[in-house]
């Protein structure tokens, strides 16, 4: 196997590149709010994400209120419905996923894993943060903007997205939100610039990409589709920012309106769906390829097992960006396009079936025989596979034209992609985020608290989303606030709406237990040490927990081996460090450029 | 050329050429691309990302000409110039692509006095790279002008499908902003070169972080891609 046996360890070259300039800050403001830390920027990414995504939460709790019990809530009117559905979408892709795992887990968890001091560029980084920020500000002004937040649908389809029959249309609403786009890219931009360039030029001696956890792995991967599918949406954005505030007919074609001729003349509302899915079908894996890493990372250590198929594993991330790039139009099958087309649109979307397919196969193959902890991140990476998986299937459904056409549009659709690219990659976060807390606060989060957050989140979105399903293949439609007397859907459908909507507001109320547990455990949880998982990667051997400005101690640490030694036969440890130079080179031959390892103190501890 | 890429020390080790060279970058440690600093692979990568933000814009322009079912404006005769008592098409697009060429070979020249460390020419170089990339924009300036009297609207012109102002102020507009941020940083790093804040260490006044002369050569990379750019936006806009 790879890298297993400590041989090499004499070959360790020399650094290329001298220590990092870093800034060191003098104030509380400097060091806490205009930070330059990659690791506080990463906490402040992911709160900010998470505040946005409790606000998405509520929204899903007045929809399914609307849904389970139309006519109950004089609030909620078509137009607040459709608001609600708009930015619950919205937030939940960009501004929670997209934003916490690259902008949270990966400024945390990327100079750490990489045995980097810090972003290449700390400074743009931080910018990167602000900005993002700013997004977020931006879009939260829409809701207090007259006539309220666009209620287009996240997609944002012109020509209605920007027509006055749509809420928000012709008032401040989707100008606001096309702004905080333009602003969300540019943020993204500066981050995923130092992402990509400390994976592939800030490593240390000793780590080559083949030795880096997958979880680098998977944010890299997702960062650099990021960077080349975000510039359509960016460019998407300003021509609809321009139809709908000068005039001009992008996307506008001739129409009329509330009676009226519209000054718009000759634009292609298709042309903006093509722009729309090229940056919108990668973004689905720029979602889903940050999970995959991370569980991969989540697997391997609480089975105590080497991840099967490490190089397959890398090269089926890769495979997948790759392929991601030429499905978009999957999306399109009813907006009308040559049958041609949806035959290659179709043949490549089952084609990246192959590469998630093997993904699976080697998260099982790691469990196999393994030594199974089920811990909280163990339960969310085996809610995570399951769930992946039964979202994947009724991909199949869908990529397959014939019988896209009958369910598009339909509530199946709803389930499908809230199955795979909702629940599956926030389990995964949830998984994370009580795996990697320790690391970020000393101290471990709460165990019962969490248990019954898994229990109840894993099951209630089963017993949201498995309804769901069925609900669409009777034919019901998405984005309608009530389905009122329609003679073809079954009053099972209704029951099954109210049942959905109690497991929604049960699902949402163990949320906040996670909240409260996140705030109370940063008090009151047990202590864990600097490797409370004994997990072999570098960011569990920094000189201290949380680890300090500079993440390593004097000298950065050297990587003698692969992420995955766990339960190597005659070790005296169940894992070995990457920074571990194995027993045949302890007192052996001097590597070349300097010191051996230089892990924190007590790293080889042991279970703490 | 060590000190160019200071704190980034030349790969020295020997590597094999070709394909086989190309494998073992990407399988060594610490860095994929050997001898290559942090700023410029930055740089590299965000001018990528910014071909995608110019090919969409490109792309759905072309959308747009070809799916059109109105004429499109001829830009022979649309941005041509009356002088000298006869229309000299094109004229005022050929001085503009000139100017921006010619500041194209300026900053190499300032790049390559970088190099030999002689602040005063760089310096020069660079200012002259900036005034040249003024004009190229105040010649923008000149032409939009000159378009808008005529009656080109992002909504509506004269001769034809509306989409020709909306996509021409679009793209030449989003191309001039990149020429101004351009000239923008080119007068801040030649003002560094000048002082000689790449000698003496002197801290940025935003990143607290010492200089290097490097910022010279990552400077010339993105001036040379918005060059770049203006040859395809002139291919397709004007003399399609």
């Amino acid at each position: 196997m790879v890298d297993v046996t400590p041989h090499g360890a004499d070959l360790i070259p020399p650094a290329e590149v001298g220590e990092m300039d870093l800034y060191h800050p003098h104030s509380w403001w400097t060091k806490y709010v205009f930070s330059q830390d990659a690791k506080v920027i990463a906490i402040q990414y992911s709160g900010t994400a998470l505040a946005i995504g409790l606000v998405a939460l509520v929204l899903s709790w007045l929809m399914r209120l609307q849904l389970g019990f139309p006519g109950t809530f004089d609030f909620i009117t078509p137009e607040a419905y459709y608001q609600f559905m708009t930015m619950h979408g919205m937030i939940m892709v960009i501004y929670l996923l997209t934003a916490l795992f690259l902008g949270g887990f990966g400024n945390y968890l990327i100079p750490l894993m990489v045995g980097a001091r810090d972003m290449v560029f700390p400074y743009v980084n931080m910018l990167s943060y602000w900005i993002y920020l700013l997004a977020v500000l931006v879009l939260v002004a829409s809701f207090f903007a007259p006539g309220g937040p666009t209620g287009a649908g996240w997609t944002l389809y012109p020509p209605q997205a920007i027509l006055s029959g749509t809420p928000g249309g012709t008032g401040p609403g989707i100008i606001l939100m096309l702004v905080s786009l333009i602003l969300f890219i540019i943020g993204f931009t500066m981050g995923g610039l130092n992402y990509v360039v400390t994976v592939l030029q800030g490593r240390t001696r000793g780590m080559t990409l083949m030795r880096l956890p997958l979880t680098v792995w998977g944010i890299f991967t997702a960062t650099v589709m990021a960077l080349l599918a975000f510039p359509a949406l960016f460019v998407a954005c300003v021509m609809m920012l321009f139809d709908r505030a000068i005039g001009s007919s992008f996307f506008m074609p001739a129409i009329v309106e509330m009676g009226e001729q519209s000054p718009h003349n000759g634009g292609s509302p298709i042309m903006f769906q093509h722009l729309f899915w090229f940056f919108g079908h990668p973004e689905v894996y720029i979602v889903a390829l940050p999970a995959f890493g991370i569980v991969s990372d989540l697997i391997s250590t609480h089975a105590r097992k080497n991840i099967f198929g490490y190089r397959m594993m890398v090269w089926a991330i890769v495979g997948i960006g790759a392929l991601s790039f030429v499905v978009w139009a999957h999306h399109m099958y009813v907006s009308g396009m040559h049958p041609y087309f949806g035959f290659f649109f179709a043949t490549t979307t089952l084609i990246i079936a192959v590469p998630t397919a093997i993904k699976v196969y080697n998260w099982v193959l790691t469990l196999w025989r393994g030594d199974i902890h089920l811990t909280i991140p163990m339960l969310f990476a085996l809610a995570f596979i399951v769930t992946f998986v039964n979202g994947g299937l009724t991909g199949l459904f869908l990529g397959n034209v014939v019988v896209d056409v009958p369910l598009s549009d339909t509530m199946f659709v709803v389930a499908h992609f809230h199955m795979v690219m909702g629940v599956a990659p926030i389990m995964v976060v949830f998984g994370a985020v009580y795996h990697w807390y320790p690391k970020m606060t000393g101290r471990m989060l709460n165990e019962w608290m969490g248990r019954f957050h898994f229990w109840v989140t894993f099951i209630g979105a089963y017993l949201i989303f498995f309804p769901m399903h069925y609900v669409g293949l009777v034919g019901v439609p998405r984005r309608y606030p009530e389905l009122g007397d329609t003679a073809f859907i079954p009053p099972s459908v209704h029951t099954l709406n109210e049942f959905i909507t109690v497991a929604a507001l049960t699902v949402g109320f163990a949320q906040l237990v996670f909240l409260f547990n996140l705030f109370w455990s940063i008090r009151h949880g047990k202590e864990a040490g600097d490797n409370p998982w004994r997990a072999t990667t570098l960011e569990w051997q920094t000189a201290g927990t949380p680890p300090p400005h500079g993440n390593f101690g004097k000298e950065l640490p050297v990587v003698y081996r692969w992420a995955y030694d766990y339960s190597v036969p005659g070790a005296p440890e169940d894992f070995i460090a990457q920074n571990d130079p194995g027993p045949a080179t302890q007192g052996g031959p001097a590597t070349r450029g300097g010191p051996a390892t230089q892990g924190g103190p007590a790293t080889q501890g042991g279970p703490a | 050329m060590a000190e160019t890429t200071l704190g980034h020390a030349d790969h020295t080790a020997p590597r094999p050429p070709g394909l086989r060279g190309f494998i073992a970058d990407w399988s060594s440690d610490q860095r994929a691309f050997k001898g290559v600093s942090w700023g410029k692979a930055m740089m590299w990568i965000f001018l990528l990302s910014d071909t995608f933000i110019f090919g969409c814009f490109l792309l759905s322009y072309m959308t747009a000409r070809m799916s059109t079912v109105v004429p499109w404006p001829n830009p022979s005769e649309v941005f041509g110039l009356h002088l000298f008592g006869q229309n000299i098409p094109l004229i005022l697009i050929a001085i503009m692509t000139f100017v921006l060429i010619s500041s194209s070979g300026t900053m190499a020249m300032a790049v390559n006095f970088g190099y030999r460390r002689d602040r005063r020419k760089t310096a020069i170089l660079m200012l002259l790279t900036a005034v040249l990339g003024a004009t190229f924009v105040g010649m923008q300036a000149f032409e939009w002008t000159k378009l808008i009297s005529e009656g080109v609207r992002p909504w509506e012109n004269p001769w034809g499908a509306a989409q020709f102002g909306s996509t021409f102020f679009m793209i030449t507009g989003f191309h001039g902003t990149h020429v101004t941020i351009g000239v923008i940083f080119l007068l801040i790093v030649a003002r560094k070169v000048w002082r000689g804040d790449y000698e003496t260490g002197e801290r940025g006044f935003f990143t607290s972080r010492r200089g290097q002369y490097e910022s010279v050569e990552i400077m010339g990379l993105y001036w040379h891609f918005v060059d770049l750019v203006w040859v395809f936006i002139f291919a397709f806009f004007y003399l399609w």
